[in-house]
């Protein structure tokens, strides 16, 4: 290699050599090293909690690595923050959405280097203007204005987005960035990604779909336990070849689930109405089925989930448990009913992230586990072990606070938490975003175990095959409509697809 | 082009020579070493901030380690260390409570003026019950409507001043018959030679330590201040937590009030003026977060006690009274850094 520091044709973007990096207890990562040339989209493999994002953020300055080194266009380099990396070409659009939530969409995206006039007063006139020239980029169709608060979660991430585009970057980071877009905004990305590829920067791509991946990558690199697996050539390799080496062995994804016989209905849903967000919604679900709720985002469907977990009063329409009509006032009262709501958003509303795993998991039904008036170690312990094996959750003990998990193990303990309650009606709304290939199979798996054991199943997915997977009926929905609802026999990828962008206006509930 | 699997590992081997192998070692091992004394102080800075105060101020004066002494610091800071006890279960449920320290003259002045009205046992329960009607507006405010805790006890602390200036028509209150009554016992009695102050300290530490620890209610409370809307997902009520929150404050500024009133056996309006300016300071230097969700009694007790030794340590050194204001300040605002630094592994942040 070469020691000059004028890069050199063969020089790589980004080198890393040797990374260590441990946590009390946890050896995130162990020895990595591969590298990332100039123009190419170079994939980072592996299942939750191997270090990915970890590597990432020794990469951008954010935790300082135990050993190893970093070169950026072959010229060693130490980052002790995010700005330095930034200044140094490198940045991160993270995992975890990080914006400052009360300020405007500019202002995020020059967050730490807003543009100043004399006397060290803010330049609102170029900060919007050069906002507005990133956003029009990437084609956002909101105002830099805005307060970054009220985008919805989708937005917020082209936002963090726009952030990395304000310097000619060497080396972008992505991690997991579609983990809550839609498929239009994903081209959107793509289309970015392609185009800073050509401009010559690497591009360093996170994520668990492997559809994604074998799109856009180049090359694959894959982590496995916080140590360096090795780098396959796209071209050169399969989907197979990549899961065998990210997770140890071979997957069945295609194995089809046998069709659950199914009891007698357990929810009937009449009319149902919230303002605007969703309208005359009807539908019914049965002890042993797995309803399939498929839309884009904003069609509607996380509202409905919302108004059956009492977090929100219905305008119209009746709800029906086991035949009797209920009127469900608050989440205390749904989890009474025996409904239990995997939420959206595992950092919002699932965890509570300076707690440790155990407390996280018993939370909802802690008031049970008592002896006497006091909380009993060993019940919550039993339930934590319970979910630990189950869900293969990573984490040096149930002591960790959850903040401090992979996003996908994160994610794991939210579905854990809601499986404990054993309710009768389960309703998860994405459930297996950031979740890794091998888990989410696992995952797919458990939901179909548990309808054949009588529990009535609501999934709300944004993907397409994971509905088609696991759901016994799909219904599907546009503009707070229910399009259609289809038996896994009539279901076609074209049909799904015609019936949420209202194409099909068939309305049989 | 060649696959890197075959150029990482020639690399490597490359690097690990004698000097360059060395050379990141040592750097690892130091910052191993200052990490774990990071960890050290991120755990227990304010145990370890305390045995250097007491180490310090024992070189200097040789009465401030002598039992006798040690006593009367405990027993001054009871008064201010129940009231933080309360104030802590606030803070870890999310919210601030800035109005106990005119409650507590509140208080007071109602457990003094109705002792000789309608005697000691009637005047601690309407005291009592009286305490608890403040607490559950503050809780009926912060909790139920959702308004800042900051203003709404704010306003409540200029509200409950005037309240007592009301009630006591701006005259000072006493009792009379101040050693024949009972009520003497709270604030000077002993029980087996330890001051009656000190054990109703201990025994609501106690007390509270457990709920907050061990019961689903005490868990709640972490829950709803460490993420007030996962807490509402998960089925917890948290306008009722709030509330009760508030409530528990209140009943230990009663008590506070009832051991302060018993030790005067007098009251002047504005006895508890500044109160809750400490009683934070103790919260804050027993390291809980005014972020709500993390924090521990046992550790408010020790921020309390901190403060008490360090305010009797300057005095013992010859100090006027208001240093202690000034080194207060400075200790707590260190306390706070050496606390937020140890869990960033570094002094500043990272992030600009
Ligand atoms: N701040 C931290 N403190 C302690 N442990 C941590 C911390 N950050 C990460 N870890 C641990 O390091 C390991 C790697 O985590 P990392 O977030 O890098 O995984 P990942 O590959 O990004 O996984 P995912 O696909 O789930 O996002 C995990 O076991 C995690 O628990
Ligand atoms: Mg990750």
């Amino acid at each position: 290699m070469s020691a000059s520091h004028i890069p050199q044709p063969d020089t790589p973007a980004l080198r890393l050599e040797g990374i260590v990096k441990t946590f009390p207890g946890v050896r995130a990562l162990d020895d990595v090293g591969f590298d990332v040339r100039a123009g190419e989209v170079h994939a980072l493999l592996g299942e939750n909690g191997a270090g990915k994002s970890t590597l990432m953020k020794v990469l951008a300055g954010m935790y300082e690595p135990d050993e190893g080194s970093i070169y950026i266009e072959g010229e060693a380099v130490t980052m002790r923050s995010p700005l330095e990396a930034k200044a140094r070409g490198v940045v991160l659009i993270h995992q975890e959405l990080s914006l400052a939530e009360e300020m405007s969409v500019a202002e995020n995206i020059y967050l730490g280097e807003l543009p100043r006039k004399s006397l060290g007063r803010v330049d609102w006139k170029t900060l919007h203007s050069n906002a507005q020239a990133i956003l029009d980029r990437l084609k956002c169709g909101f105002d830099s204005k805005r307060q970054v608060g009220t985008l919805s979660i989708a937005n917020q991430q082209m936002v963090e987005i726009a952030r990395a585009l304000t310097v000619e970057a060497k080396v972008v980071v992505f991690d997991e960035p579609t983990a809550s877009l839609t498929d239009a905004e994903k081209v959107v990305l793509f289309d970015i990604i392609n185009d800073l590829k050509a401009r010559g920067a690497g591009i360093v791509y996170i994520s668990h779909r492997m559809d994604e991946i074998f799109t856009l990558a180049d090359r694959i690199s894959v982590l496995r336990d916080g140590g360096y697996r090795g780098t396959l050539i796209k071209s050169e390799t399969n989907e197979d070849e990549v899961i065998q080496l990210m997770i140890g062995r071979a997957l069945d994804l295609t194995r089809r689930r046998a069709a659950a016989k199914t009891g007698k209905v357990a929810l009937q849903v009449e009319g149902l109405s919230c303002g605007k967000l969703f309208e005359d919604v009807s539908f019914e679900l049965r002890e042993g089925e797995v309803l399939g709720f498929y839309g884009l985002v904003g069609a509607g469907r996380t509202e409905i989930a919302e108004t059956l977990f009492g977090l929100r009063k219905p305008s119209a329409g009746r709800i029906l448990i086991d035949g009797t009509e209920v009127e469900i006032s608050s989440p205390a009262d749904a989890i009474k009913k025996g409904i239990s709501l995997v939420p959206e958003s595992r950092k919002e509303q699932g965890l509570v992230l300076g707690m440790n795993c155990r407390d996280n998991i018993t939370l909802p039904q802690v008031g049970d586990l008592t002896k006497g008036p006091f909380v009993s170690d060993g019940a919550e312990i039993a339930i934590f072990d319970r979910y630990y094996e189950a869900l293969k959750i990573k984490t040096p003990s149930w002591r960790q606070a959850v903040g401090n998990l992979s996003g996908g193990n994160q994610q794991k303990i939210v579905i854990g938490k809601w499986l404990a309650m054993n309710p009768r009606i389960l309703i998860v709304d994405e459930p297996t975003r950031g979740i890794d290939v091998g888990s989410k199979s696992e995952i797919h798996d458990l939901i179909r175990t548990l309808a054949g054991e009588g529990y009535a199943v609501i999934v709300i997915s944004s993907e397409m095959p994971e509905v088609m997977h696991v759901s016994d009926r799909i219904v599907a929905m546009f503009h707070g409509r229910i399009m259609r609802s289809f038996t896994t026999e009539e279901v076609t990828e074209d049909n799904l697809v015609a019936a949420i962008s209202g194409i099909e206006t068939d309305k049989v509930a | 082009m060649a696959d890197i699997r075959h150029e990482i590992p020639a690399d490597r081997a490359g690097r690990s020579g004698p000097d360059s192998g060395g050379k990141h070692k040592g750097g690892g091992m130091a910052h191993s070493g200052l990490k774990s004394f990071a960890g050290l102080m991120a755990r227990q800075g304010i145990l370890v901030a305390f045995v250097l105060f007491l180490i310090a101020f024992s070189v200097f004066s040789d009465r401030f380690l002598s039992a006798e002494n040690i006593f009367s610091v405990v027993r001054s800071s009871a008064i201010i260390g129940v009231m933080a006890l309360g104030v802590t279960v606030v803070v870890i449920g999310g919210n601030l409570d800035l109005s106990v320290g005119s409650m507590l003259s509140f208080s007071t002045v109602l457990v003094v003026d109705l002792h000789d009205k309608i005697g000691p046992g009637p005047a601690i329960v309407v005291t009592v019950l009286a305490t608890l009607c403040l607490g559950a507006i503050n809780g009926l405010l912060v909790g139920v409507a959702r308004l800042n805790s900051l203003i709404v006890t704010l306003g409540m602390l200029s509200a409950i001043q005037g309240l007592t200036l009301i009630y006591s028509g701006g005259k000072n209150v006493d009792i009379v018959h101040q050693d024949t009554t009972w009520f003497k016992i709270f604030g000077r009695g002993y029980i087996a030679d330890i001051p009656v102050p000190i054990v109703i300290f201990a025994i609501c530490a106690i007390v509270l330590h457990v709920v907050m620890a061990y019961t689903p209610f005490g868990r709640r409370i972490y829950a709803t201040g460490g993420n007030p809307t996962a807490a509402v997902f998960s089925g917890i009520r948290r306008s009722r937590v709030v509330f009760a929150t508030y409530l528990i404050s209140a009943l230990t500024v009663a008590i506070a009030a009832i051991v302060l009133g018993s030790r005067v056996m007098g009251s002047q309006n504005n006895v508890g003026q500044g109160y809750e300016l400490q009683v934070l300071a103790g919260v804050i230097l027993g390291g809980t977060s005014l972020l709500g969700g993390s924090g521990t009694i046992w550790k408010s007790v020790i921020g309390v006690l901190i403060l008490g030794f360090i305010q009797n340590g300057l005095l013992l050194l010859g100090f006027e009274y208001y240093v202690q204001w000034l080194v207060t300040w400075v200790v707590i605002i260190l306390a706070v850094w050496l606390d937020i630094a140890a869990k960033r592994g570094r002094l500043l942040s990272p992030i600009a």
